[in-house]
């Protein structure tokens, strides 16, 4: 729920202002670095959720992320609320950074021509002078894309499809545009700064949501960039990563030949995409997918009853490209059909996962280290899902899975 | 009256016998079948024609042979090099095509010795392979590039099961014939696959009765002369390859010279004792990609869909839309074969100038499929000259999900690549229908020593990947992000799609 946008702006954060900040070389602040192609990091992650459906204030989440300092150095932050928009609950949400108001004119100009746009307005920032500059300008706008153009029935997509064609466009483009977020019922509030510094900028305590993911970083190799921070977003999956996807190179070209564009040039990214490609595209069930992307060793997998074995190798085999290989820990979130928080770790968990859950069983909370839980719950009890294992909790459904169940249950064949 | 034309060729190769240390017991004078080595007035002399096989030096009790490599006798000329002149003159000599055998001899082709892996450090955790789990299972065939799931949220198994074949690691034996190669090389080989279960090609000329008991781990070959293929030898086996072309000699087909064809070889390939089987260039039935469809479909049905069907071709320059071609007409497998694969009788031309070498070949193949959509489809096997487990890593990281290895498997069973397999006289008893010399191979000692060397490999293997952090090898195929660039030509890393060595991730 978003509680209005009446907070003053202050003089110096007028759109009209972006140009005349020095520019030392390029900026970086929302176009792809060109010289930095691909960035590692290793991160905190949190989350929590409510599946009573009541809200969760920003500044939970804040105090949550910000606990576990010892996580970022300060290159990247991030948090992305679900249940956030209830009364445009329908129309996609695309949160833009743009380095000028220009940008922001060619990129209206180009949202226009291909969908309805029902609302817009700029996203209230603050200043933060321990921050370096320059700033992004944030928009968002809720949109409805236009179905009915010959634009639209050229592309032979579906309504989804062509939202994320449109996103891949955008970011693809040299156009001082980036869209971060573009689900329905959801939006991304991310930058370059610690996880304090983020939370400030957006005033992160003004929203509420059903669920929250946030996430700081510590990358080792890192300009500046505001939109390669997590959460990375597409429709309505957010991801937040901690790890190092050592089969980057492998899943790129599956997403690629899926046609997704890898614009972030950050492993994290091809991770949102696999998601996206076989939850909603190929449908597979979370515990399918899951195993795809983090799956059993063979000589387990020859352990299984005939029939989940049967399955257990046509995922391995098939979505071979999918397999995340390399440590993580990931967060991943989706508004549709219902708001869903997964948790998964890799098949060795060589990161760190640990989930919470309060007394009444209402808010569910996972995070890197237990201090984040125990900062916001201090009679929650807390869980270690197992390697590879997904958990999934869900709106009005309560904990789906908890990670430690067989690797199928609720599969059905 | 023909004139006699033929003018010796400066020797290439002597063995130097220590006669002090000589026991005079004549056994290299039965080793070498070229004849080169004569008993005469109380000493062991040589004469003209060594191949350096080494086969003396190996059966010398008293250690006392050395093979030395001659000076080359031609006066110095920076383009005409010794190597040109022999050929001039040796052709002078026949009137022929020049005749060789084994890969490529051409030293400006070696890609592999320009690239380097990467591995983890910080960032990621390396994994040691003897205290955690390393994968290398790999599967051949077809994958369906989604799993169905029906439309209330069944996965349906069933429809998109695909036959595969198993193997415990990415590493196929290519495929040698019998024939090109004796009864006991061959069994050796099918030994050695069966124990480390992976597969092994059977090369054209059918399968002897005998080899049977191997049959799930061969991969049947179906090439222009048909020689020995019958549906019962269809069904048995794991998986089918349709050759098209060779590395060696691409646009060429099989040649065995009638000598090599005999009692056994006769049988196995169906043709009458003592003809040359001659395999023609093309398949006579596939003039165009559409006729190569219809024998897929033929060899599919033939098998009642339960073996993968594959194809086989040459790398050669426009391999990459050569090979989405065969996907689309519905092979299940593709194995490309490069420049420096080896052969057992083969036009020294075309071995030495003609196709492409195999870490190009199969990159382009794996980039063009991947922008055609079809990667997720199919199973890339690539072979011409893997020498190392370093030669596969990086191969597989180039885009190959299987490796295919001949001459290096030879290598174990003894040969030393002397290059002389198409005359039929090898001495380890390998590349010969001799009988005389086919009983010097030992199939339990070659089959043992080929299991060994794929062993290590592997072993090798695993360390590699733990080392980058990779604990499966799929996670490898493909992978260019793990492989840098280091030789002359960045012109190459730019279409294998590496980055140059000392560009990092950013």
């Amino acid at each position: 729920m978003l509680q209005g946008n009446d907070g003053p702006v202050p003089a110096s954060w007028m759109a009209s202002d972006f140009d005349a900040y020095p520019q030392q070389g390029r900026s970086y602040v929302v176009d792809i670095p060109h010289r930095h192609k691909y960035r590692m990091g290793s991160c905190g992650i949190a989350g929590c959720i409510n599946t009573d459906g009541s809200m969760i204030s920003g500044s939970k989440i804040e105090k949550m992320i910000t606990t576990m300092g010892e996580r970022e150095n300060g290159l990247g932050a991030g948090f992305v609320c679900y249940g956030l928009f209830p009364d445009y609950a329908d129309e996609y949400c695309l949160q833009v950074l743009y380095e000028s108001d220009q940008s922001r004119a060619g990129l209206e100009e180009y949202l226009s021509d291909r969908a309805y746009i029902i609302k817009d307005e700029k996203v209230k920032t603050v200043a933060v002078p321990t921050m370096k500059p320059p700033f992004p300008l944030v928009w968002r706008y809720f949109i409805r894309p236009k179905t009915n153009t010959e634009s639209f029935w050229r592309k032979g997509l579906d309504e989804e499809d062509y939202m994320v064609h449109m996103v891949m466009q955008i970011n693809q483009a040299d156009n001082g545009a980036f869209c971060v977020s573009s689900g329905k019922n959801m939006a991304v509030f991310k930058g370059s700064g610690y996880a304090k510094e983020i939370a400030q900028f957006y005033d992160i305590g003004r929203y509420k949501g059903n669920m929250w993911l946030s996430h700081s970083r510590f990358p080792t190799n890192s300009p500046g960039w505001w939109a390669g921070s997590h959460p990375i977003s597409i429709l309505d999956w957010s991801i937040c990563h901690n790890g190092e996807i050592t089969s980057y190179g492998v899943n790129k070209k599956l997403v690629e030949m899926a046609g997704y564009k890898c614009s972030l040039l950050t492993d994290s990214e091809v991770i949102t995409y696999l998601w996206d490609l076989l939850v909603r595209r190929h449908g597979l069930p979370i515990p399918a997918a899951s195993f795809a992307m983090a799956p059993w060793y063979y000589k387990d997998i020859d352990r299984l009853d005939e029939q989940l074995r049967q399955l257990a190798l046509q995922l391995r085999i098939t979505y071979k490209e999918a397999f995340l290989n390399g440590p993580f820990s990931i967060l991943v979130g989706r508004s549709e059909p219902n708001v869903t928080m997964i948790a998964l770790a890799d098949r060795k968990k060589l990161r760190p996962l640990v989930m919470g859950v309060s007394e009444d069983g209402n808010s569910v909370f996972a995070a890197s280290e237990e201090c984040a839980i125990k900062a916001v719950q201090k009679d929650a009890e807390t869980w270690a899902p197992k390697a590879g294992n997904p958990v999934v909790v869900r709106l009005g459904e309560g904990i789906v899975r908890r990670g430690t169940e067989a690797p199928f249950q609720g599969v059905r064949l | 009256m023909s004139v006699q034309t033929v003018v010796r060729l400066p020797e290439k190769y002597r063995p130097v016998v220590d006669h002090e240390l000589c026991l005079r017991c004549k056994k290299c004078v039965r080793a070498c079948s070229y004849e080169v080595l004569e008993f005469k007035d109380d000493r062991i002399r040589p004469k003209p024609g060594c191949v350096a096989c080494l086969r003396c030096v190996y059966e010398c009790p008293a250690q006392c042979i050395t093979v030395k490599e001659m000076e080359p006798q031609f006066a110095h000329h920076a383009v005409f090099d010794p190597v040109l002149r022999r050929s001039i003159i040796a052709q002078s000599n026949s009137g022929g095509v020049l005749l060789s055998s084994c890969g490529a001899n051409v030293e400006y082709m070696d890609i592999f010795s320009h690239l380097l892996l990467d591995a983890a450090q910080v960032t990621n955790p390396s994994i040691d392979p003897l205290r955690e789990p390393v994968e290398t299972r790999t599967y051949l065939g077809r994958r369906p590039g989604k799993v169905t799931v029906t439309d209330d949220g069944r996965i349906d198994l069933q429809s998109s099961s695909t036959p595969l074949v198993v193997m415990d690691m990415p590493i196929m034996i290519g495929h040698i014939s019998l024939g090109s190669i004796s009864y006991n090389a061959q069994a050796a080989l099918f030994q050695a696959a069966s124990e480390l279960n992976i597969v092994a090609g059977t090369g054209e000329g059918g399968l002897h009765a005998d080899f049977y008991k191997h049959s799930k781990n061969l991969c049947a070959e179906v090439a222009s002369g048909r020689f020995g293929v019958t549906s019962h030898y269809l069904k048995e086996v794991s998986s089918v390859e349709i050759k098209i072309g060779q590395g060696a000699k691409p646009g060429h087909g099989g040649h065995l010279p009638g000598e090599k064809v005999q009692e056994l070889v006769s049988q196995t390939r169906m043709i009458p004792l003592g003809t040359d089987a001659l395999s023609p260039y093309p398949h006579h039935d596939i003039y165009s990609i559409e006729d190569l469809q219809q024998l897929i479909s033929v060899l599919k049905e033939s098998t009642e869909y339960q073996v993968p069907v594959g194809v086989k071709i040459a790398a050669v320059h426009n391999v990459g839309a050569i090979a989405s071609g065969i996907v689309r007409a519905g092979a299940d497998f593709i194995t490309v074969d490069g420049l420096r694969g080896g052969t057992g009788s083969a036009p020294r031309v075309i071995r030495d100038h003609a196709g492409m070498p195999i870490e190009i070949a199969i990159s382009a193949v794996d980039q063009r499929l991947q922008e055609e959509g079809l990667r997720d489809k199919v199973t890339l096997c690539a072979s011409g000259s893997i020498r190392s487990a370093a030669d596969m890593i990086k191969c597989i990281a180039l885009g190959a999900d299987v490796v295919g290895v001949c001459t290096a498997a030879m290598i174990a069973m003894g040969c030393t690549v002397c290059q002389q397999c198409h005359r039929g006289m090898c001495t380890w008893g390998i590349a010969t229908q001799r009988q005389d010399l086919v009983g010097r191979l030992q199939t339990p000692v070659a089959a043992q020593r080929v299991v060994n060397l794929f062993r290590a490999w592997n072993e090798e293997l695993k360390e590699m990947l733990g080392a980058m952090g990779i604990d499966s090898v799929e996670s490898l195929v493909g992978n260019r992000d793990r492989l840098r660039y280091i030789g002359p030509n960045p012109r190459i890393a730019e279409i294998l799609g590496v980055k140059h060595s000392g560009e990092g991730w950013g």
